[in-house]
C-alpha cells in the first residue's frame, strides 16, 4: 500500500543524502519525493510517498526516526490530510485542436503559463486522480514534455 | 585566550577523559600530532595501518566500555578506516574516529590525498560530521562523544579540514549539549513491562536468548538475577557471551548457525522466548519460519528498528536493557510478594533440555597424533583463568573459540560479530592490552585471519604489549573449505594457504616470541610457557587440517534440524565432550 510520510528535518548539508541513503541502502522505495524549507529556516519538511506492507513502513518510519537529523516523523496515511501535486505540460496540438487544449485545461482549473506558435504549456494542480485525468486528456493532444513535482501533503484539523 | 583547532582538539580529548589515541599521521593532521608531540596525559598508540588502529580502538572499547578514539589522516588514511567502522557499527561499538581533511577552499576539487569520507562513511557511522569553522569544533567534539556513547552506542566520524585545525579560537568545551532530534529511550514502558512479568508468570518453556545489548548496557548482573530467581535457562547469541556465566547450570551455550544442540531446540520448543538486546540476526534464526514456532516473543532493545525487523514480536519493550531488567525484575518480585499463583517452571522443561544436552554434547574427534582445535580452545580456557580477555579472528577459530571457551565475565570475550572482519583479533587484542596492560590477553586467530592484520605485531612488540596469539594453522581459510566440503563437491578453490610463512620466525623478525606446537602432547606446555613470558607470543598451533565446526545448521536451514560432527562417524572410544 502507498503511504504518504511527513518527515521534519535539520536543514543542514548531507540530510538529504542520508534520507536517500537509508532507502537505497535497505532496499525501500521511493516514489516522490520533495523537500523545502519551513517557516523556520533551520528546518526542512520532506513528503516522501512510498510503498510497502505495513512491516515495512513501520520499518521505514522507525529507521526515519533513527536518523539523528530527523525530529518528527508522521505517516499521513493513518490521518486525515489533504495532498496536492503540480503537474507543468507543454502540449503541442494540431492547428485545429488548439482550442481543445484550453478547454480541457479551463475544465481542470489549470492555466496556460506560457505559449508558443505551436504550444501551450499548462500547470494544473491537484491529487493523483486529478492530474491523471487531466494528462489521460492531453495525450491525444500531443504532450510534448511534462513535469512533476511529486506529492505535498499535510494533516487535517 | 585564542587556541588553534590542533590544541582544542586535544584539550576536547582531555575533557572528554581519553587516555589512548589509536592512529597513523599524515600531511593534514601534522598540527595535531605537533601537539601531541610530549603531550603527558594522552598515549597514542602508532598502528601500522589505520584499519589496525580502528581495531585497537574497538577493542579498547569492548574491553573497558569507554569510547575508543582513533585519529587518521586524510584521502588513504581516512578510507583505511572503513573496514574498522563497518565492524564497530554492526555490532554497536563507540568509536570517534577523527580524519584529517583538505583544507576546506580545497573540498571537492578532487585536491592531493582528498577522500569524502563523510559521505563514504555515512551509512557505516552512527553519525559524522564535517567541521568547517573552528567555531564549531569544540561543540561538535561534545555532539560525537555524546552520539558516539548513548542510546544504542556506534561509531561516529569527525573530518577535520587542515585549516580548521589552524585557526584560532577560544577554548569553550560545553559540559552538555542538547540534540533536540536525539532523545535515546532508557526506561522501558511501564504497562509492556507488567505483559512481560505476566507472560513469564505462565510460561511453562521459557527461554531467554539474550545478546551484546547486554553487554553494551552492562546488565549481566540483571541478566544472572532474572535467570535464577525464575529458573530460566539462557541461550546467548555470539555477541552476548560472557553476559551470563559460561559454567552456570543454566547456561544452554551459543544458540544458532553453530550453537549448541540444547540452545536450539530450547528455541524451538519454547513458549515464551524472552529476548535481550538482540536483533534476530539471520546467523541466529536460521529459517525465521521455523525460529521458535509455538513461543510468545518478548523483546527488549533500546533501538526500536531491532524490534519486528525480521520477526514478528509480542510483547515489544523500547528500553535499555539495565533500566528494563532492574523494572522488570521489581515487577516480578512484586508479584510473588503480593502471594499471586507463581507456579514453578514445570521440572520436565528442566528435564528435557538437561536430555537435549546428553543426546548431543559439544563434542570432537580425539586424536593422539594430530592437534584438534577444539582441544587448544579448551586448554586455553582452562589455563587463562576468568579475567582473561579473548578476541578472536573470524571463522573456525572463532567459532570453536565460541563453543569451546567458558566465558564467565562481560568484556572478556571481543569478536567481529556482525560484519565478520577477518584481521580483527590482533589489533583488537593490542587495544584491549593497552586498556588493561596487567590482564592476560589472548588473541585466537587463524592462519589466515591472523595475516589480514599482521604488521600490527610491530605495534604489539613497540609498545611491549605481551599478548598471546594462539594461530589455529591448517593452512587453509578453514571456514571457506568447510563450506566446499560440505556444498561445493570438495572443490577447495582459493581456499588452500598452503605456503604460508613460518610463523616462529615471523614472530621472531618482528621480536617477538614464537612457539610451535605441532603434537597434542606439545599443547599444554606450549600454552604454559606463553602464559610465563612476559613479551608478545605466537603461539603456532599446527591442527588437524581438515576438522569441521559442528553441530552446523546449513545456511537457510531450521535451527532445529542441525549436522553434527564426530557423533556421526561414530568413532569407537574416541569421542570427546567438551567439559562444561
Amino acid at each position: 500500500m502507498r503511504h504518504i510520510i511527513s518527515v521534519l528535518v535539520e536543514n543542514k548539508f548531507g540530510v538529504l543524502s542520508r534520507i536517500a541513503g537509508l532507502f537505497s541502502g535497505r532496499g525501500f522505495n521511493i516514489e516522490t519525493l520533495s523537500v523545502a524549507p519551513t517557516l523556520d529556516p533551520q528546518i526542512s519538511q520532506m513528503t516522501i510517498v512510498t510503498a510497502g506492507d505495513d512491516q515495512i513502513i513501520e520499518q521505514i518510519t522507525k529507521q526515519l526516526n533513527k536518523l539523528i537529523d530527523v525530529i518528527k516523523v508522521t505517516d499521513l496515511t493513518e490521518k486525515e490530510f489533504v495532498e496536492r501535486e503540480m503537474v507543468i505540460v507543454k502540449v503541442s496540438p494540431p492547428a485545429e485542436q488548439r482550442a481543445e487544449v484550453l478547454r480541457t485545461c479551463e475544465i481542470f482549473r489549470g492555466r496556460v503559463v506560457d505559449s508558443s506558435p505551436k504550444t501551450y504549456t499548462v500547470l494544473v494542480t491537484g491529487d493523483d486522480k486529478k492530474i491523471g485525468a487531466f494528462i489521460e486528456l492531453l495525450r491525444p493532444l500531443g504532450i510534448k514534455e511534462i513535469i512533476r513535482t511529486g506529492k505535498i501533503a499535510i494533516g487535517r484539523e | 585566550m585564542k587556541i588553534t583547532g590542533a590544541e582544542i582538539f586535544v584539550n576536547a580529548l582531555k575533557k572528554e577523559g581519553v587516555d589512548t589515541i589509536f592512529g597513523y599521521p599524515g600531511g593534514v593532521v601534522l598540527k595535531v600530532f605537533d601537539v601531541l608531540y610530549g603531550e603527558k596525559d594522552l598515549k597514542v598508540v602508532l598502528s601500522r595501518h589505520e584499519q589496525g588502529a580502528t581495531h585497537m580502538a574497538d577493542g579498547y572499547a569492548r574491553a573497558t566500555g569507554k569510547p575508543g578514539v582513533v585519529l587518521v589522516t586524510s584521502g588513504p588514511g581516512a578510507t583505511n578506516t572503513v573496514t574498522g567502522i563497518a565492524t564497530a557499527h554492526m555490532d554497536s561499538i563507540p568509536l570517534v574516529v577523527f580524519t584529517g581533511q583538505v583544507p576546506t577552499k580545497m573540498i571537492g576539487n578532487d585536491a592531493f590525498q582528498e577522500a569524502d569520507i563523510v559521505g563514504i562513511t555515512r551509512p557505516c557511522t552512527k553519525y559524522n560530521f564535517l567541521v568547517k569553522d573552528i567555531r564549531d569544533l569544540a561543540r561538535t567534539i561534545k555532539e560525537a562523544f555524546v552520539i558516539a556513547t548513548t542510546g544504542r552506542p556506534g561509531p561516529v566520524l569527525v573530518d577535520l579540514p587542515k585549516d580548521v585545525l589552524a585557526d584560532k579560537a577560544e577554548f569553550d568545551y560545553p559540559s552538555e549539549v542538547k540534540i533536540r532530534s536525539y532523545n535515546p529511550k532508557y526506561v522501558g514502558n511501564k504497562w509492556q513491562i507488567r505483559q512481560a512479568a505476566q507472560a513469564i508468570q505462565k510460561a511453562k518453556r521459557p527461554v531467554i536468548y539474550a545478546g551484546g545489548g547486554v553487554i553494551l548496557s552492562n546488565a549481566a548482573a540483571e541478566l544472572k538475577d532474572l535467570a535464577e530467581m525464575v529458573q530460566i535457562p539462557v541461550a546467548l547469541t555470539l555477541m552476548g557471551l560472557g553476559a551470563f556465566p559460561g559454567r552456570h547450570p543454566l547456561f544452554l551455550g551459543m544458540l544458532g548457525m553453530h550453537g549448541t544442540y540444547q540452545a536450539n531446540m530450547a528455541l524451538y520448543k519454547s513458549d515464551l522466548v524472552v529476548a535481550i538486546g538482540v536483533r534476530f540476526d539471520d546467523r541466529v534464526t536460521g529459517k525465521v519460519d521455523e525460529f521458535c514456532p509455538e513461543a510468545k516473543i518478548i523483546h527488549v532493545d533500546i533501538d526500536p528498528t531491532s524490534i519486528r525487523k525480521n520477526i514478528h514480536v509480542d510483547i515489544p519493550i523500547v528500553g535499555d536493557v539495565k533500566f528494563v531488567l532492574t523494572d522488570l525484575i521489581r515487577e516480578i518480585r512484586e508479584m510473588q510478594a503480593a502471594g499471586e499463583t507463581w507456579e514453578a517452571i514445570p521440572r520436565t522443561w528442566h528435564r528435557q533440555i538437561d536430555e537435549w544436552r546428553t543426546e548431543h554434547p559439544l563434542s570432537y574427534e580425539w586424536d593422539e597424533e594430530v592437534i584438534k582445535p577444539q582441544y587448544v580452545i579448551e586448554k586455553i580456557s582452562e589455563m587463562a583463568g576468568e579475567n582473561a580477555i579473548v578476541t578472536t579472528d573470524v571463522g573456525q577459530c572463532q567459532m570453536w573459540t565460541a563453543q569451546f571457551y567458558k566465558f564467565e565475565r562481560p568484556r572478556t570475550f571481543l569478536t567481529s560479530g556482525g560484519l565478520g572482519t577477518m584481521g580483527y583479533g590482533l589489533p583488537a587484542a593490542i587495544g584491549a592490552q593497552m586498556a588493561f596492560p596487567d590482564r592476560l590477553v589472548v588473541d585466537v586467530a587463524g592462519d589466515g585471519s591472523f595475516e589480514m592484520n599482521v604488521q600490527e605485531m610491530a605495534t604489539a612488540v613497540i609498545q611491549k604489549l605481551p599478548i598471546k596469539i594462539a594461530i589455529l594453522n591448517n593452512g587453509y581459510l578453514g571456514m571457506v573449505r568447510q563450506w566446499q566440503e560440505l556444498f561445493f563437491n570438495r572443490h577447495y578453490s582459493s581456499s588452500d594457504l598452503t605456503g604460508q610463512p613460518d610463523f616462529v620466525r615471523l614472530a621472531e623478525a618482528y621480536g617477538a616470541v614464537g612457539l610451535r606446537a605441532a603434537r597434542p602432547e606439545e599443547v599444554e606446555p606450549t600454552i604454559r610457557k606463553a602464559f610465563e613470558t612476559p613479551r608478545p607470543v605466537i603461539m603456532e598451533f599446527v591442527v588437524n587440517r581438515e576438522e569441521n565446526v559442528f553441530p552446523m545448521v546449513p545456511a537457510g536451514g531450521a535451527n532445529h534440524q542441525m549436522m553434527f560432527g564426530a557423533e556421526r562417524k561414530k568413532p569407537e572410544g574416541r569421542l570427546r565432550v567438551a567439559r562444561g
